[in-house]
C-alpha cells in the first residue's frame, strides 16, 4: 500500500485498477494470468527482450552510419541492459512466481529501477530514468504488440494515472470508461484541473511522480475528499473506501435534492448560482443540478478540440446549442481567452518568454480581428434566440474594452448589411482580472453593462504566482488579504454604480469563500455545476447578518493563513458532518 | 558488518559465499578519475571486459557504502552511482580471478579509453 497527496480537483472516491497513460499510451490490459498461462508469458518476454535487441541493434547501426560512434552510443547501454540476464531472470520470477503478466512483470521491475535512478543525487544519473523509461515502453510495445490499447477503447471502468494531460486530452475523457484521475502535474487552478472539476469525477493533481510509482493493472483508490490517492490498498482501508464511496454517493443524492430549491439566505436574500461550462453540452448539465444560468461560457474550447479554428456556422451551431441548454436561463458567453496556457493547435509550439504577460486573451482577439470578428458575428447571431449576454476577457484598460466594443459593433453592421437578425441590445461586460482593472473599476463602472470577476487571474497577477507552476502554487492563496481587499473594492464600487457584478473564478465553488463572498456584496456566483449543490446548502444556512459579519472579521486579519483558518471554522459551523 | 549469513554460518564477505575450492579471490580499490563518472560507455566498456571472465565479479562503492553489484550487468553498474572521485573495490572470485581484477582495475584507472580496453 503506498499513500499519495495532492490537490483535489473534485470531490468523491473512485476505486478501479489504474492505467497508466505514457507519451505513447500503453496501457497494461491484465496483471496477472492464470496458471496455465504462464508459459505463453514467459514465451512472450524472451520474444520481447529478442526483439528489443534485434531493433536497438539495427538503430546503432543505423546511428553509426548516418550521425556517428556518438549517437550510436546512446543506445549501447540499452542493449547492455537487455542482455543482462539477471534483469530478464527478475521479470520471469515475477511471473513464475506472482502469475504476473508479461506486460505487468515488465513494467514493474522497470519502475522499481526508475525509481531508484530518480533517487539519486547526480543530475546526469537521474537522468538514466528516462532511458529505463524508454527501455521499458519498447518491451511493452513487443509484448503487447497489437492489443495495445488506447483509453478510447477501454471496456472496463479506469482510474487514469498520467504525468499530465493537455486540455484536448482532458476534454475527451467524458467519452471514456475512465472514473478518475491522478496526475503528477498541475495545480488546483490549471486549465485540466478546470476541465476535470466539469468533469466532474474524482481527481487528485500535483502527485509529483506517480506516473511511475504505480503500474497499469495496480489497484487504485482516489480520495477527492481528503486529496489522497492510494495504490494497492490493503483489504481493511479498501473495505473502508467501499463504505465511503457509499456514503459520498448518498451525500450527492442529498445535495441533488436542493437542485430545485433557490439559493436563499435564511432571512430571504436571492443569490444567483450559475455555472461555468466548456461544452454547450454542459448547459443542460449546470440547470439540472439547480443553477440559475450560465455566468461563463469558455468558447476557447471550440478551438482546443480541433486542428482548424472553428467556423462561423460552427460557432453558432454551438452557442445556439448551449442558449437551448440552458433553457430560459441567461447565458454569459466569454469571447475566446487564447494564449498562455491555452493555445490553437497552430500556435502552441510558437513559445513566449511569459506567456502569462503575454500575447493572450483579449489581447490574442484584438490582435487577431478577421478570427474575433467572426466569432462576435456568431454569437450575436444566436443571442437572437435566448437571454444572451457578452464578455470580454482579460481587459485591462479602457481602451482596449473600447476597441473590443467597436469591433462588435462592425460585426453588427456586417451581419446587418446580408440581412441576418442580429442581437442589437446584447448588454456586452468585462472580466475583471487584472490588479489595473481593479484600480480603475470606477471608471470601467461607466461604460460597462457588468463585471464579471476573474478571481484566478486576478490572484495570479496581484500574488505574482504561477498558478501552474507546482514550485510556487502554494503561495497562490485566494484567502490572502489584498486579494479580500481588491474583492471588497471592486464589488462596492460595482454596488455603487449600479453595475451587476459577479465572480466566476474557483473562489465561487470553494465553500470556504461563499460566506465572504456574499457579505462582501456579491449575490452572483458562477461555478462549476459539480459545485452548486454544497453551496447552495450552505447558503440557505446563513443569513445575511452573520454573511456580513464574516466578511467584516475576514478582512481584518494580516496573513492568508489566519484568513484560511477563520473561514474555515465558520464553514464548518455552518456544515457540520461536510468535509470542508 | 562485514560478513554475510550462509546456511546459518557467518563468512567473510571477501571471496563471497560462492567460493568453491580451488578457486581465487581478488580484489583492488581504485578510484575514479574520469569527469563524468562511470555513465553509459564507460559501463559497457567495463560490463564486456567484466563479462569475458569466467570469476564472478563484484563491484562496490565505497564511497557510497551500498551493497556491492554484479560487475556484470549493466544495469547494476549504473545504479553504483559512481561518479568522479569514487572509491570502488572490484572484487573477483573464480579461476581467472586476478587477472580479471588486473584487468578491471586497469580499465577504471585508464579512464576508459579504448586503448586501457585492448589491453585487457
Amino acid at each position: 500500500m503506498e499513500i499519495f497527496r495532492g490537490i483535489s480537483v473534485a470531490p468523491g472516491v473512485a476505486i478501479a485498477e489504474a492505467v497508466v497513460l505514457e507519451a505513447e499510451e500503453y496501457r497494461i490490459p491484465y496483471r496477472t494470468v492464470p496458471e496455465g498461462e504462464v508459459p505463453r508469458e514467459i514465451a512472450l518476454l524472451d520474444e520481447a527482450f529478442h526483439k528489443s535487441i534485434e531493433e536497438l541493434g539495427k538503430q546503432e547501426e543505423w546511428l553509426n552510419d548516418h550521425l556517428g560512434r556518438d549517437a550510436a552510443n546512446v543506445f549501447e547501454w540499452h542493449i547492455g541492459v537487455l542482455k543482462d540476464p539477471a534483469l530478464r531472470s527478475g521479470i520471469e520470477k515475477l511471473i513464475r512466481e506472482q502469475r504476473s503478466s508479461a506486460a505487468y512483470g515488465a513494467s514493474t521491475v522497470m519502475r522499481n529501477y526508475q525509481r531508484r535512478f530518480m533517487q539519486m543525487t547526480d543530475p546526469l544519473l537521474v537522468e538514466r530514468m528516462r532511458d529505463v523509461q524508454d527501455i521499458e515502453r519498447r518491451l511493452l510495445r513487443h509484448i503487447l504488440g497489437e492489443s495495445r490499447e488506447d483509453i478510447n477503447h477501454l471496456t472496463q471502468p479506469v482510474i487514469l494515472i498520467a504525468h499530465d494531460l493537455t486540455p484536448t486530452q482532458t476534454a475527451q475523457l467524458a467519452n471514456t470508461k475512465v472514473v478518475g484521475v491522478a496526475l503528477d502535474a498541475g495545480a488546483a487552478t490549471s486549465h485540466t484541473a478546470i476541465l476535470l472539476r466539469s468533469w466532474g469525477r474524482p481527481g487528485v493533481i500535483g502527485l509529483n511522480d506517480i506516473s511511475i510509482r504505480v503500474s497499469g493493472g495496480d489497484l487504485v483508490i482516489i480520495d477527492g475528499i481528503h486529496q489522497l490517492v492510494i495504490a494497492n490498498p490493503d483489504e481493511t482501508t479498501l473495505e473502508e473506501y467501499r463504505a465511503r464511496q457509499t456514503a459520498y454517493i448518498r451525500l450527492t443524492d442529498e445535495l441533488d435534492e436542493l437542485a430545485d430549491l433557490p439559493a436563499v439566505t435564511r432571512d430571504g436574500c436571492r443569490i444567483l448560482l450559475h455555472s461555468n461550462i466548456e461544452f454547450p453540452q454542459e448547459a443542460a448539465v449546470g440547470v439540472a443540478k439547480g443553477s440559475d444560468g450560465i455566468g461563463l461560457y469558455r468558447t476557447e474550447f471550440l478551438f482546443l478540440q480541433k486542428q482548424e479554428p472553428p467556423s462561423e456556422e460552427e460557432q453558432y451551431e454551438a452557442y445556439c446549442d448551449a442558449i437551448r441548454g440552458a433553457g430560459d436561463c441567461p447565458v454569459t458567453i466569454r469571447t475566446f481567452d487564447l494564449g498562455a496556457d491555452k493555445y490553437t493547435q497552430q500556435r502552441q509550439y510558437e513559445q513566449e518568454r511569459n506567456p502569462m504577460l503575454g500575447l493572450r486573451s483579449i489581447r490574442y482577439s484584438l490582435r487577431n480581428l478577421d478570427l474575433f470578428k467572426v466569432q462576435l458575428r456568431a454569437i450575436l447571431r444566436a443571442a437572437v434566440h435566448g437571454d444572451v449576454r457578452l464578455m470580454f476577457p482579460l481587459i485591462n484598460s479602457l481602451m482596449e474594452y473600447r476597441q473590443a466594443k467597436m469591433t462588435v459593433h462592425d460585426a453588427m453592421e456586417d451581419l446587418e448589411e446580408v440581412g441576418l437578425p442580429v442581437a442589437r441590445e446584447i448588454p456586452i461586460g468585462m472580466m475583471l482580472e487584472t490588479p489595473a482593472a481593479a484600480v480603475q473599476v470606477v471608471e470601467f463602472c461607466r461604460e460597462v453593462a457588468f463585471i464579471s470577476i476573474g478571481s484566478n487571474d486576478l490572484i495570479q497577477y496581484l500574488l505574482a504566482v504561477d498558478r501552474g507552476n507546482e514550485r510556487v502554487s502554494t503561495l497562490f492563496s485566494a484567502s490572502h488579504p489584498a486579494v479580500l481587499r481588491t474583492l471588497r473594492d471592486s464589488i462596492r464600487a460595482c454596488t455603487k454604480a449600479g453595475v451587476d457584478c459577479s465572480l466566476c473564478g474557483e473562489m465561487a465553488g470553494q465553500p470556504l469563500y461563499t460566506m465572504f463572498l456574499v457579505g462582501a456584496g456579491l449575490r452572483t456566483l458562477s461555478m462549476a455545476p459539480a459545485n452548486i449543490p454544497e453551496i447552495k446548502k450552505l447558503i440557505r444556512a446563513v443569513t445575511l447578518p452573520q454573511a456580513q459579519r464574516v466578511a467584516r472579521r475576514a478582512l481584518g486579519f494580516d496573513t492568508d493563513g489566519q484568513v484560511t483558518n477563520y473561514l474555515r471554522s465558520e464553514t464548518r459551523k455552518m456544515l457540520p458532518g461536510d468535509p470542508i | 558488518m562485514n560478513g554475510i549469513l550462509v546456511d546459518g554460518k557467518a563468512m567473510e564477505r571477501k571471496g563471497g559465499p560462492q567460493v568453491l575450492q580451488g578457486e581465487v579471490e581478488a580484489e583492488c580499490e581504485v578510484t575514479v578519475p574520469n569527469t563524468e563518472g562511470l555513465h553509459s560507455r564507460p559501463i559497457m566498456r567495463f560490463v564486456d571486459a567484466a563479462s569475458t571472465f569466467q570469476s564472478r565479479i563484484q563491484v562496490e562503492n565505497l564511497t557510497l557504502g551500498h551493497e556491492p553489484v554484479d560487475g556484470k550487468s549493466a544495469m547494476q553498474m549504473m545504479l553504483l552511482e559512481a561518479t568522479q572521485g569514487s572509491k570502488l573495490r572490484i572484487q573477483a572470485s573464480g579461476p581467472d580471478a586476478d587477472e580479471a581484477v588486473a584487468t578491471l582495475s586497469a580499465l577504471v584507472e585508464g579512464g576508459f579509453d579504448a586503448d586501457a580496453t585492448r589491453r585487457g
